[in-house]
Order: structure tokens, then sequence, then C-alpha cells
């Protein structure tokens, strides 16, 4: 992954994050509404052309990959929308990012308690 | 004259509302959480505010990238909850206090704050979830509500110091206002945690300790660290701690600590309550 920062598996959404992510961006922000979600779901690439995503961005919605939708510019709030047309929550999407099953990325939450 | 009460600090994370829709306050997994609220209700009993101003982000409810405000604040006569995307159910609208709301934009801005005023506002779950939880079955109506929207989404982000800053214009715009309100200021979100990256599901219990004790009596240590560093200390999305600080810079010097209570994991997210009574 490209480095944004010093701090490992992190990203700052900057100025330059913003401005490459716009179209993913708004295309996951507009899935506030049922309606988009359902106009998403019924053709994925019509709706991806629609919001002018790069090939990369298209690849990324298409392999369901938050480490790559947000190497795209993705900044995960609006990402939390795209995952939650599919009922994934911020515990699923923290297991795939960090190569862990959920139950193990769950279990590592308890952990940080003692 | 308005009198500012105290404040409270409480983490806002969405599945809470998602227990609460679905009675979920005694399951095992959820009744440590909860169980550090009931004590924070019994204050609000106690003190009787009129006006909560609430300090939050909003996490893509209200504001896009195209339009992305530093410090917003809300001046409507009432805030209405929409659909997030990923399935909280939407809660009853909740009264704001138009009339106080553009004394705050007035008085903060006469202190060189130059705010974004909104006459429409959505509020997301960092709004609704702190208010269902301090009042819960909130059919009564309890109080009126001022929002004050904190950036924590785009940086560059607010310093923990300019909001710091924020909070004591906040304090004077609130203790200026001729009514005589009782006015709490519930600041949103915090503590730890990470939501994206390889590093997410980060926490730090010794760091969000440390800032549970450093907001009662020395605030200014908070105040004095970097963006960067709440990053490193507490994660991307812990930066969230800046809304406290608004809370805090409002209140006076000295506080009385009421309550606090702190839980790992809701969620991604370590969980804290504090509960600050102004000392007058």
């Amino acid at each position: 992954m490209t480095v944004r920062d010093d701090i490992p598996g992190t990203y700052i959404f900057d100025g330059e994050l913003a401005l490459k992510g716009y179209p993913l961006n708004k295309m996951c922000y507009s899935f506030n509404e049922a309606a988009n979600r359902k106009a998403f779901l019924d053709d994925e690439e019509a709706y991806c052309t629609r919001f002018g995503l790069n090939d990369e961005q298209r690849d990324a919605i298409r392999q369901r990959d938050v480490l790559a939708l947000l190497e795209a510019g993705g900044n995960v709030y609006y990402l939390a929308k795209f995952a939650g047309i599919f009922g994934l929550g911020v515990q699923d999407i923290g297991a795939q990012q960090t190569g862990m099953s959920v139950d193990e990325f769950r279990a590592r939450l308890r952990a940080a308690a003692s | 004259m308005a009198q500012i009460v105290g404040g409270i600090c409480t983490s806002h994370i969405p599945a809470i509302g998602n227990a609460i829709a679905r009675g979920l306050e005694d399951d095992p997994y959820w009744r440590p959480f909860f169980g550090g609220y009931p004590r924070a209700r019994e204050w609000l009993a106690d003190v009787k505010p009129d006006v909560a101003v609430m300090i939050y982000n909003d996490h893509g409810l209200n504001f896009f990238l195209d339009k992305m405000p530093t410090f917003a604040i809300g001046a409507a006569a009432e805030y209405r909850n929409a659909d997030e995307g990923w399935g909280l159910p939407t809660v009853a609208p909740f009264p704001g206090d138009p009339k106080l709301s553009w004394h705050i934009i007035e008085s903060v801005m006469a202190d060189e704050f130059d705010v974004t005023t909104c006459q429409e506002m959505l509020v997301d779950h960092a709004f609704t979830v702190p208010l269902q939880l301090l009042w819960p079955g909130r059919d009564r109506r309890d109080v009126r509500t001022v929002p004050i929207a904190v950036n924590t989404i785009q940086h560059p982000l607010p310093s923990p110091t300019r909001c710091f800053k924020l909070g004591h214009a906040l304090g004077r715009a609130i203790e200026s206002y001729p009514e005589n309100l009782r006015v709490v200021l519930i600041a949103t979100g915090g503590m730890s945690h990470q939501l994206d990256g390889e590093r997410a599901g980060f926490i730090n219990k010794e760091f969000d300790l440390h800032c549970l004790e450093k907001i009662v009596d020395e605030p200014q240590e908070l105040a004095s660290y970097t963006i960067h560093d709440l990053v490193q200390l507490a994660g991307t999305q812990g930066v969230e701690l800046i809304s406290w600080l608004v809370m805090r810079g409002a209140l006076d010097e000295p506080v009385k600590k009421v309550h606090s209570h702190y839980h790992i994991p809701v969620s991604n997210t370590a969980a804290g309550l504090m509960v600050l009574a102004n000392a007058a």
C-alpha cells in the first residue's frame, strides 16, 4: 500500500486522497438512500459509470476489497455505506483489512480490555 | 442569564442504537456498557437542563466532501434523523432552540470563530445515540437541542487547541444569553478506535484512561496534542476526542467530576463516559 503517513496501516484522509477518491466517495454517499442502494444492486457497472469511477475504483468495488478502496481514495465513513448494502459492519471490514476471521478480530478487540 | 450546569462526554457507536432498538440493554455483551448510564441520567434528572448543546461529528449523513465545514452550528426549530445506509433504525425528530442557536452563532463569530450556519441539518447517530442513552424513551421531548458539528473526516481537522478555544467562546456565548435557561453540553465520540487500514481494531486503553483523568482537571494537557498525535495514540477515528475538548473548554475551571465509566469493546471501539458538573 501507499504509506500516507508514518503511522503504519493508517490512512490520513487529506486533500490528495479526497481529490482522488471523490467519485468513489460520492457514489458511496448516495447509498444513504434505499433507492440508490437498489439501483446499484440492479446494475453495478452502470451505477459506477454514472458516478465516473476510474478503473482502479471500479475494480476495488467489484472485488469488495476495502484496502484497495482506501488506496483508491475511499473514506471509511462512506465505504461503510457500501459495506452496508451487503449487510457487512465495521467488524466484518476490520477482519477483512487485517486478514483475520471475524471471530479472531472480535477476540483481538476484547483482548484490548486487559 | 443562562447557566451551564455541566457537561457529558460519551461514545456514540451506531451499534448502541441497534442494541437500544432491539432491547438488548441487559444482554451479557451490552450490560457492562449500558450499566454506566443510570448515574448520568440521575445527574441530568437533578440538574434539569432545558437545552442540550450537542458537539459531535457527522459521518456522511448531512455533510459530504462537496462542502465540508470545520465547525457548523444548527439554527433550526427541529432536527431530523435519516437513513445512514447501513440499517440503523431512524428516530423521531429533536426539537431545536433557534433563538439560542443564533445567539451562540453571533457570539462565537464576534469571538473570531467563523462558523457555518445551518437552518436545515440532518443529525446522524453521533447526535441521536447519546440522546437516546441519556434520555431513554425520549417521547416526552425533554430537552431542546443545538447541534454543533466538528469536521473529523476531511483533513486538515481543527487542532485540539482550536477546539478547546472554541469551547471557551461557546461558554462565553451561552453564559451571556439573557434568558434563564439551564444548559448542558454533550460531547460525543471516542474513545480510541480505528475502522480503516491494516491497523483497524486499534484500541489504546492506557491513553483512554489518561484522557478520562486529564479531561477533568488538566484539559489543556490534552489540548496540547496535535491531530497527528491523536491519530497515533487513539486511532484514526479516536480523533473524535476533539469534540470532548470543545465541551470541556466551555465549562468552569475547576469542575466537579460526577461520574465516569469505561468499557472495551463496543463494536470496534473503547467506550467512555464522563459527567462533569460546573462548580457554580
